[in-house]
């Protein structure tokens, strides 16, 4: 892909829009006592996808050389297996200690 | 010799294609965010194992401020915007509108930062200091590195506005403005993470 292809205004305007809606879709679910059972998974899918359209659209990742994906995406990958493995074994460790 | 330095210098003007037919400038750059996610994912990491930890207060729920930090977050959320209507413009040579934007997207960066500023002040005027407890050391690091990062990208903005105005800038360093973008939208999808993480999910 053409590393000009990039998105219109009008992309960008749509793409602020989403943006700012799940933004406040995210503080609706933080207020609202009915989501709190499943407010953290709803928000970290609503982060995700803020996060994925801001690298698409804004930073142009969709449009551009896949190489860049692969700059980006290999530490992204890595840094998020070791806050996983990190939680699991720091978590895990506390639970071995008082024995449940 | 004369060759070679004027070689070298219009190398270090408009860069090397590499032999992907990718911009050295672009390759490296993304790299050096590559190794940006693994900072901040060191340092979200640390938050995270330290999360509910703190011995004394005070604690997250009592002292963050949910509708302030959403309105820092709508503020760059909107500099990100600005940020690509300036490169646009940029692009397609009207630099009228590319110099407005891009002194946009650097005041509502000064914003951030003002409200990053008060945050801060507030939460010490509220006995949470660096040292207080595991919350403030995590908090201050985490939200502290990205202020920098902000105020980093506040100055590289306010440098190129100047250049734009002194019309050292145009068309031809657009990838100058598109590298300046990749570095801010990161700065943007970095508190993106943050704010979920550390003011939503407490």
């Amino acid at each position: 892909m053409s590393e000009q292809a990039h998105a219109t205004t009008g992309t960008y305007l749509r793409v602020a829009a989403i943006l700012v809606m799940i933004t406040l879709i995210e503080v609706g679910v933080f207020y609202v006592p009915a989501f709190q059972s499943a407010v953290v998974p709803v928000l970290l899918v609503l982060s995700a996808v803020k996060f994925a359209l801001v690298v698409m659209f804004y930073m142009h990742l969709k449009f551009d050389n896949r190489f860049f994906t692969f700059l980006f995406g290999g530490p992204l990958i890595l840094a998020l297996a070791v806050a996983i493995s990190l939680m699991f074994i720091f978590y895990g460790a506390i639970h071995l200690r008082s024995g449940t | 010799m004369a060759y070679n330095t004027d070689t070298h210098a219009v190398a270090v003007a408009h860069g090397h294609a590499t032999f992907m037919g990718i911009d050295n400038r672009k390759m490296a750059f993304w790299a050096f965010i590559g190794s940006e996610c693994l900072l901040f994912g060191s340092l979200i990491s640390t938050y995270l194992v330290y999360k509910g930890r703190s011995l004394t207060g005070p604690y997250p729920h009592e002292i963050l401020n949910i509708p302030f930090t959403s309105f820092s977050t709508f503020d760059l959320l909107m500099s990100s915007l600005a940020m690509v209507l300036a490169l646009a413009a940029i692009q397609r040579g009207d630099m009228k509108q590319g110099k407005l934007w891009l002194l946009i997207t650097a005041l509502l960066g000064l914003v951030f930062l003002g409200g990053q500023f008060w945050e801060f002040s507030h939460f010490v005027h509220e006995g949470l200091g660096l040292t207080t407890n595991l919350f403030g050391s995590t908090f201050y690091v985490l939200t502290g590195t990205h202020g920098a990062h902000v105020t980093v990208g506040v100055i590289w903005l306010l440098t190129l506005w100047i250049q734009a105005m002194r019309g050292k800038l145009g068309p031809g360093n657009a990838l100058t403005v598109e590298i300046t973008g990749l570095y801010w939208h990161f700065v943007d999808v970095v508190w993106i993470v943050i704010f979920t993480v550390v003011y939503l999910i407490q």
